[in-house]
């Protein structure tokens, strides 16, 4: 256990080379400059010149990639261009608070939709309760966030002024209702599925059918007996989605105006603002395979059957 | 003549099981429905030029922001272009994207799959690690990175070739852009699932059998191997297929890969989205919204068909 750990978190550091190679790459041959972005089309060439050497941008890729590295082994992530003299780790961090919350709320709102839906559906199976929760389910997964998006707001804002569209105020305020709404029902979605076919797998299970039989009560059984077997492949999901928790959704957040990581790395795309742009690709894939590799350790705590070489 | 008996034979057996797939699959009503809708979509998009009253880029101002009528069933936008015949031209854009990018998707992911499951060893490693890192990469974000870079590129390539200039100035170059972009980040997932597959065969006796009697390996794959595995890849091609329906409007929503003229429903719901809070705002967004959810949805419900038709009981 303890070398496969340790095999999974070695691996990491030549994932994070690799990835910022590709990024550093992707960005240096791609189209747009971030000091023409930054001093506009028509800015004199000598000008240009001079803030791409002060910027290092001059420099051939190897260097200003070994130099971007070694920085960051120091804990520099060097500064945003676009909000110029601002370091990028403050400039995420700060955006990094919101996403997170915003998220966690999301991710709460539909673990406790998704569940009891899930198990309703899985009660039910084949009958006309089970055939409305997996359509509804279906269109959920279906519908991406940017066609549901205008539909709520049309009628939650817009028509009928209950809800403010958008915005960020904290987790606390009545702004927030609105893009948690739109939000969660992919995760709900989701959630549902997974509760209602590992329900019914469970359900089908002998150790069920003795428990049945020796006449405990039909909550008992269902609580106590199923849906702890139940959940445990939910576990990789949520997992999964905690990972994700980090990278926000760079589509929801420019909607409804959440200033959080996802519209950051959103705007900075469009001023090619590279340093942060790179910082943010880390840092997703760092919470990406530690998420991953939590969701293995803790899986062996909760289900004693899995086994690791 | 014997052989002939095999053939006759081999092809009633073969139909006797399409027979069987079929009942079992329209069992699902819900799939029956999907690939109805999923037929609609491909009819529409293959016959668009016919069936758009008007042409995408017909700009009218003296018909501008006009609700549903005889003439312009769904009404037009803020240039007075026929949202009808948007939506008609952008299921095209749909029908070349989606299909082309899964088709790259699924190939490259069953290529590097079968390819890691069954010899193993470095081969493995290397491809296994290469999905790794594309996996912990934002998805979204590097097709924004591989469509921002590619795209300049690609146009200027194929201006150079004279007879395709029309092709560029008809958006051909930012369909196979968002292609390209699709199918790099769309393969790790099924490399991922037929590597397993394969991993679970090769262990079967059926297959050490054929290597008894040596069989190549591109037979053992391609006979022992790939049919068993068929299932799961089916189905999860249908799913793919509605995934790169999001992504490609996703994209085209963010303003990158397909834009307008182009017809794209990504791109006529962002063009539209400014109407969020106007009394047009159902046919302007929310109809194209819709259209794009609906066909995610009905290759969603034809994955899940497939699913129980292909599935032993």
């Amino acid at each position: 256990m303890f070398t496969y750990v340790i095999r999974r978190l070695l691996w990491l550091p030549f994932l994070l080379l690799i990835i910022a190679f590709i990024t550093f790459a992707l960005g240096l041959y791609g189209p747009g400059d971030p000091v023409m972005v930054m001093l506009g089309q028509h800015a004199n060439p000598e000008a240009v010149a001079r803030v791409r050497h002060e910027l290092g941008l001059d420099r051939p890729f190897l260097v200003q990639y070994a130099d971007y590295i070694w920085k960051a082994l120091h804990g520099d992530l060097g500064e945003s261009l676009k909000y110029r003299g601002q370091p990028v780790g403050r400039l995420l961090g700060k955006r990094l608070i919101v996403t997170v919350q915003f998220n966690a709320v999301v991710i709460a709102v539909g673990l406790a939709v998704g569940i009891p839906l899930g198990i309703l559906a899985a009660l039910n199976h084949n009958n006309l309760i089970d055939y409305s929760i997996v359509a509804l389910t279906v269109a959920g997964i279906s519908l991406p966030i940017f066609a549901i998006a205008p539909m709520a707001m049309w009628f939650l804002a817009a028509r009928f002024h209950l809800l403010p569209s958008g915005g960020w105020e904290g987790i606390f305020s009545r702004r927030i209702i609105m893009p948690t709404l739109v939000l969660s029902i992919g995760p709900a979605a989701v959630f549902v599925r997974q509760t209602r076919a590992n329900m019914l797998e469970v359900l089908s299970q002998e150790y069920v059918r003795t428990a049945r039989a020796k006449g405990l009560r039909e909550r008992t059984v269902i609580v106590i007996h199923a849906l702890r077997n139940a959940l445990i492949p939910l576990f990789t999901i949520f997992g999964l989605m905690l990972g994700g928790l980090v990278g926000g959704g760079i589509i929801t957040e420019s909607i409804f105006g959440i200033p959080g990581i996802g519209s950051l790395v959103w705007d900075a795309f469009g001023a090619r603002d590279y340093p942060v742009i790179m910082a943010y690709t880390l840092l997703v894939a760092v919470a990406y395979t530690l998420a991953n590799l939590l969701v293995d350790v803790c899986y062996r705590f909760i289900d004693p059957r899995i086994r690791y070489g | 003549m014997a052989e002939l008996i095999n053939t006759v034979g081999e092809n009633v057996e073969r139909r006797w099981r399409w027979q069987k797939f079929w009942q079992r699959f329209s069992r699902n009503k819900l799939a029956v429905a999907g690939l109805v809708l999923a037929c609609l979509m491909f009819f529409t998009g293959i016959f668009a030029p016919w069936l758009a009253p008007y042409s995408y880029t017909e700009i009218n101002l003296d018909a501008v922001e006009q609700m549903p009528s005889l003439a312009h069933p769904l009404g037009t936008d803020e240039l007075g272009r026929d949202q009808l015949s948007r939506i008609i031209w952008g299921a095209r854009t749909a029908v070349i994207v989606a299909p082309t990018a899964t088709f790259f998707g699924v190939s490259l992911g069953l290529l590097f799959g079968l390819l890691a499951g069954y010899y193993r060893g470095w081969v493995e490693t290397v491809i296994m690690r290469l999905a790794d890192i594309l996996f912990a990469f934002p998805g979204i974000l590097l097709a924004i990175l591989i469509a921002a870079t590619v795209q300049t590129r690609i146009e200027t390539w194929l201006k150079g070739f004279e007879a395709l200039e029309g092709f560029v100035k008809a958006g051909f170059a930012q369909v196979i852009v968002v292609i390209l972009a699709l199918s790099a980040v769309g393969w790790p997932g099924m490399a991922r699932l037929v590597r397993g597959q394969v991993l679970s065969l090769r262990e079967q006796q059926f297959v050490e059998a054929a290597w008894a009697i040596g069989a190549k390996p591109w037979r053992v794959i391609t006979r022992h191997i790939l049919p068993n595995a068929m299932a799961p890849i089916v189905v999860s091609t249908s799913m793919s297929m509605g995934g790169a329906i999001t992504a490609e409007a996703g994209l085209s929503f963010m303003g990158i890969g397909i834009r307008p003229p182009t017809p794209s429903w990504g791109a006529l719901i962002i063009d539209n989205y400014s109407f969020w809070r106007s009394p047009a705002a159902p046919v302007l967004l929310w109809l194209p919204a819709l259209i794009v959810g609906a066909t995610v949805a009905a290759f969603n419900f034809i994955g899940d068909g497939l699913n129980e038709a292909l599935s032993p009981d």
